[in-house]
């Protein structure tokens, strides 16, 4: 892979020398320049209808706190009793076990009630998140959501699952794929698997497609999420192209998906190596606030976030034996890659700042 | 028809069901120990399958069927570990060994387990029949289980003439279902391990007989009765619902904690708590059926929540019935409708 160009850090900032500096290098798209193109030159427009689901989210917020917590709703409206009962009857059932998950030990209620309405404080007012191109993910149907990796710990993955959530018209859920560490560490895992997270593995995902959910996957894995602040929005390698493969089987459509400010959440300077070892994770980030804050320099930096999903590209036009053509697959693969880092490169530029 | 490990209830209730169909001329009973329930009409042999008399047994019968249900995680009155062990894999290699030189046997049934997909967070969430287990398990009822696959591919490369199927079934539930966990869901407070929710699949009693015939039979116009199944109920049920339509609180510990309370047990001799058990309560095992359905032609009466919901009703209620919680929250409705808009602070957790 052609090693892709880097905005410095400083340039957010001072926009003018930012827009006459071109914000990609043709070289590396020589080979598929015709194929990522099309598709990117409007797709960083704001959308006309953004706004609107943004209130509508934000309406939506209050409720289910609220209802679970009568005592809490100072609001004297009518709706107040309904919401009461509403929530009463959730801990009816949540008490006497009366409420369904599927095989994966997703748990929808619970999400939606109670998880999403604790991510979305983050979502809304900490990070501020802005949501581009929202359209290009199907209505029905399975899909797999691309997307680049980054924060030292994996926020962008809950952000990119309330982004989908909050801003589709359908209310699509997203089923991400996540690391085996996840699955190993207490608490997590009980919580990503009522996310309704699974393994990332290709009969997990494979299974999923089939069912039509729509599926979240980070192929950069911990090479991106634990890079240097250095190699900030430098796409890594994207695993082993599994899930090119997968999405062919099932001839889903891939949708490219780029996070501009989770690579600034927690500016990892170091890694302490061996420390990391002992504790058998791949890497210990070393922050200007951590570890020497302790918990308190646990806490990411306030940044402006933008999640725009690109064009999706068709995976159902290839015959069956394609998934065994790795010619096709790294190819497609790059594609991906090309077209998420392209659209990162544009996204940095209409930055103003990182904060703001 | 002969079947094996009659002693248990399973098999008892196996045997009386199976003489009902016409198919069936006679059944040989088979176990160790001579079983406390009766076996209808069924001529019950005393013979231990870890003995050669097995054999003796198959020729002088001529059986043409052989049901091979004496695979088991416990023993029957007491037994230590080391006679399970020796009852599931030895017994298992004596009778193959005398299926091999019997020239009627036509078909082998073996009741399997899910055991033998192991339970590790690396696995992938549903096992299908090839999945490979990402960690084999390592002692217990589930290596037994394992090894007597093995067994029982090598005697299918041997036999192609005999018709082999292999039922993997999920952990089985019902009114009188004596298994670990079933006494492990009737202790009043049920320990769990911290930070960690497995998801449960289970088979009810009656559909393990209702398989168990279907498998022992020809098979039905359109399907195929040979090979590898997984045989559970439709669903998934967290352990932490179960505890809730149980009404018995659960107490979390760590997860050295319980591994060690677990081999202090064992040591004490008190349950049977096996180290893959703990592993099943920590990361759980959901199993793929579409085999099942679609190869196999069944379909379970009950799903995952029904065999539960049945074995539950079999259970003396626990210290928080589901009902009481139920009918406190709706009391706390009903108080709230009055408040008109005041609703009181509940602590109803």
């Amino acid at each position: 892979m052609a090693d892709a160009k880097v905005i410095p850090f400083d340039d957010d900032r001072s926009r003018g020398s930012a827009a006459q500096r071109p914000a990609r290098r043709r070289s590396a798209g020589s080979r598929r320049g015709a194929l990522g193109e099309p598709g990117e030159v409007g797709s960083v427009q704001p959308l006309p209808g953004r706004e609107r689901a943004q209130d509508g989210s934000a309406g939506r917020e209050e409720e289910p706190r609220e209802s679970r917590e009568p005592s809490d709703a100072g609001g004297h409206d009518g709706g107040l009793e309904r919401r009461v009962a509403a929530g009463l009857a959730f801990l009816r059932r949540r008490l006497t076990g009366d409420y369904e998950v599927d095989d994966f030990g997703y748990d929808e209620e619970l999400t939606d009630q109670v998880l999403m309405s604790l991510l979305r404080p983050v979502y809304d007012k900490y990070f501020r998140v802005e949501v581009k191109g929202v359209e290009n993910i199907p209505a029905e149907g399975g899909a797999l959501i691309v997307a680049n990796h980054s924060g030292t710990l994996p926020l962008d993955g809950l952000m990119m699952q309330v982004a989908v959530h909050d801003h589709h018209p359908a209310g699509r859920h997203l089923r991400l794929l996540a690391a085996d560490l996840v699955f190993v560490l207490p608490v997590v895992n009980e919580l990503a698997r009522k996310l309704g997270h699974t393994l990332a593995c290709a009969e997990d995902a494979e299974r999923l497609l089939a069912q039509g959910e729509l599926v979240g996957v980070m192929p950069e894995g911990f090479k991106g999420i634990g890079k240097p602040f250095g190699e900030r929005y430098k796409l890594q390698r994207f695993g082993r192209g599994g899930f090119v493969s997968t999405a062919l089987r099932q001839g889903a459509p891939i949708i490219p998906c780029s996070i501009v400010g989770a690579e600034e959440i927690y500016p990892m300077l170091g890694n302490a190596k061996t420390l990391a070892r002992v504790l058998g994770i791949p890497y210990f980030p070393l922050t200007p606030t951590f570890p020497w804050l302790g918990p308190l320099g646990a806490i990411p930096l306030p940044t402006k976030w933008t999640i725009q999903f690109g064009e999706p590209i068709a995976t159902d036009g290839y015959p069956p034996e394609a998934a065994e053509d790795p010619m096709l697959m790294f190819n497609l693969t790059d594609q991906v890659r090309e077209q998420i880092q392209h659209t990162l490169y544009k996204l940095l530029v209409q930055r103003r700042s990182v904060f703001f | 028809m002969l079947v094996t490990g009659v002693a248990r209830q399973l098999g008892g209730r196996f045997v009386r069901r199976i003489q009902r169909d016409p198919e069936v001329d006679r059944v040989i009973a088979v176990d160790a120990v001579p079983p406390a329930h009766h076996l209808g009409g069924a001529d019950f042999i005393q013979a231990d399958i870890r003995q050669p008399t097995i054999a003796r047994v198959l020729a002088e019968t001529g059986a043409d069927t052989v049901v091979h249900m004496d695979v088991t995680g416990t023993a029957l009155g007491g037994g230590s570990r080391a006679t399970v062990k020796e009852t599931n894999v030895i017994g298992t290699m004596q009778l193959l060994g005398a299926c091999q030189k019997s020239p009627s046997v036509r078909r082998l049934v073996v009741k399997s387990s899910t055991n033998v997909y192991g339970s590790a967070p690396r696995d992938p969430a549903v096992f299908t029949e090839t999945t490979p287990p990402k960690s084999l398990p390592s002692g217990g009822f589930a290596k037994d289980a394992v090894e007597v696959e093995g067994y029982v591919r090598g005697f299918a490369r041997r036999r192609p003439d005999v018709a082999v199927c292999v039922l993997r079934f999920a952990n089985i539930l019902g009114p009188a279902a004596d298994t670990p966990l079933a006494s492990y869901f009737g202790l009043p407070v049920l320990p769990t391990v911290f930070g960690y929710d497995p998801r449960l699949q289970f088979v009810h009693e009656d559909d393990v007989i209702e398989v168990l015939r279907i498998a022992s039979h020809e098979p039905r116009r359109g399907t195929l009765n040979s090979g590898t199944f997984n045989i559970a109920g439709d669903g998934v049920l967290l352990l932490s619902q179960c505890s809730r339509r149980l009404g018995r609180p659960t107490v979390p510990l760590l997860l050295p904690a319980v591994t060690w309370a677990g081999s202090l047990v064992r040591t004490l001799g008190m349950t049977d708590f096996s180290p893959e058990q703990i592993r099943l309560l920590t990361h759980g095992r959901v199993v793929d059926t579409v085999q099942m359905r679609e190869t196999l032609g069944f379909t379970p009466r009950y799903t995952t929540a029904g065999a539960f919901a049945d074995f539950a009703r079999g259970q003396v209620p626990g210290l928080l019935p589901p009902q009481t919680l139920a009918g406190a929250v709706d009391r706390l409705a009903a108080l709230t409708a009055k408040a008109g808009g005041h609703p009181q602070t509940h602590g109803a957790n």
